[in-house]
């Protein structure tokens, strides 16, 4: 018997081809400066985020913030410590999240350190 | 944090004089001074603390929102104030539009916490355009901190 395409399977073949090319990749980061998610970092942040096209979020216990805006990452108030995930969807979604995830990994090239370090 | 928890209301400023981001930074923590938050003696210190902050990146952050800070060990509590220029001042702005509204904080060094939790009501609350636009409008500081209050009762801020 041959499979028929019917006007739903139609519909969902288009729904999985688009979720294709709409990457969504995401990873943990964890808030390394002793000050926490502060004005800077979550400047550069923003600064860093909004040079991608994909939407950048990050994710906290309770909230789901956009990372391209410094008044809704600043909302998070994360603290030294605090482990968030990054989200990146979008066609540059990979390179996206290597970036910003570069920066907390280098805790945002902030010059203090914390103990132990 | 709620605004009340770190604003000197007897040091709010509704019209600032100065011009120029120094000149607006100078007032503000004049006028902590005025207010008994901050010691006469700690003024000179705290102002360049809070330049030094600013050299190593503009605190306006865009929508005409400017957060001058910084950590001073002569405060064992988060203090802080608020202004308004009707002008405008050029601050260096993220998004480079001239600043019209000021959140002054000083917060002792061992408190990080604080200072975030601060940043967060007041980035949490300036994401309401409406609360931005009447602030900026305000005739008198009595009106700034009737709007604060209205903020803080109304907001989710912990």
């Amino acid at each position: 018997m041959n499979p028929v395409v019917t006007r739903e399977n139609e519909a969902r073949l288009i729904e999985i081809r688009d979720s294709m090319s709409e990457q969504v990749v995401s990873r943990e980061v964890v808030v390394g400066m002793s000050q926490g998610l502060h004005a800077r970092p979550a400047d550069q942040l923003a600064r860093e985020a909004r040079k991608w096209q994909s939407r950048i979020e990050l994710l906290s216990d309770s909230q789901r913030v956009d990372g391209k805006s410094i008044l809704d990452v600043l909302t998070l108030a994360a603290e030294a410590g605090t482990r968030l995930v990054v989200e990146a969807t979008g066609p540059d979604a990979r390179e996206a999240l290597e970036a910003i995830g570069s920066l907390f990994d280098r805790n945002f090239n902030e010059q203090e350190r914390n103990d132990g370090r | 944090m709620k605004f009340s928890d770190f604003v000197a209301t007897d040091a709010i400023r509704s019209h600032v004089d100065a011009h120029t981001k120094d000149g607006v930074i100078r007032e503000m923590a004049q006028s902590l001074v005025d207010a008994g938050s901050i010691a006469a003696g700690d003024l000179e210190s705290i102002v360049k603390a809070i330049m030094k902050r600013e050299d190593l990146g503009s605190t306006g952050i865009g929508r005409g929102v400017a957060v001058p800070h910084t950590k001073h060990p002569s405060v064992n509590r988060l203090v802080g104030t608020v202004a308004v220029s009707h002008d405008g001042v050029d601050f260096e702005s993220l998004d480079g539009e001239p600043v019209q509204l000021f959140f002054l904080l000083v917060s002792p060094p061992d408190r990080p916490g604080d200072h975030l939790r601060a940043l967060e009501n007041i980035s949490r609350q300036l994401r309401d355009e409406a609360f931005c636009r009447q602030l900026k409008s305000a005739k008198g500081p009595m009106d700034i901190q009737h709007l604060l209050e209205e903020a803080d009762s109304h907001g989710v801020a912990s």
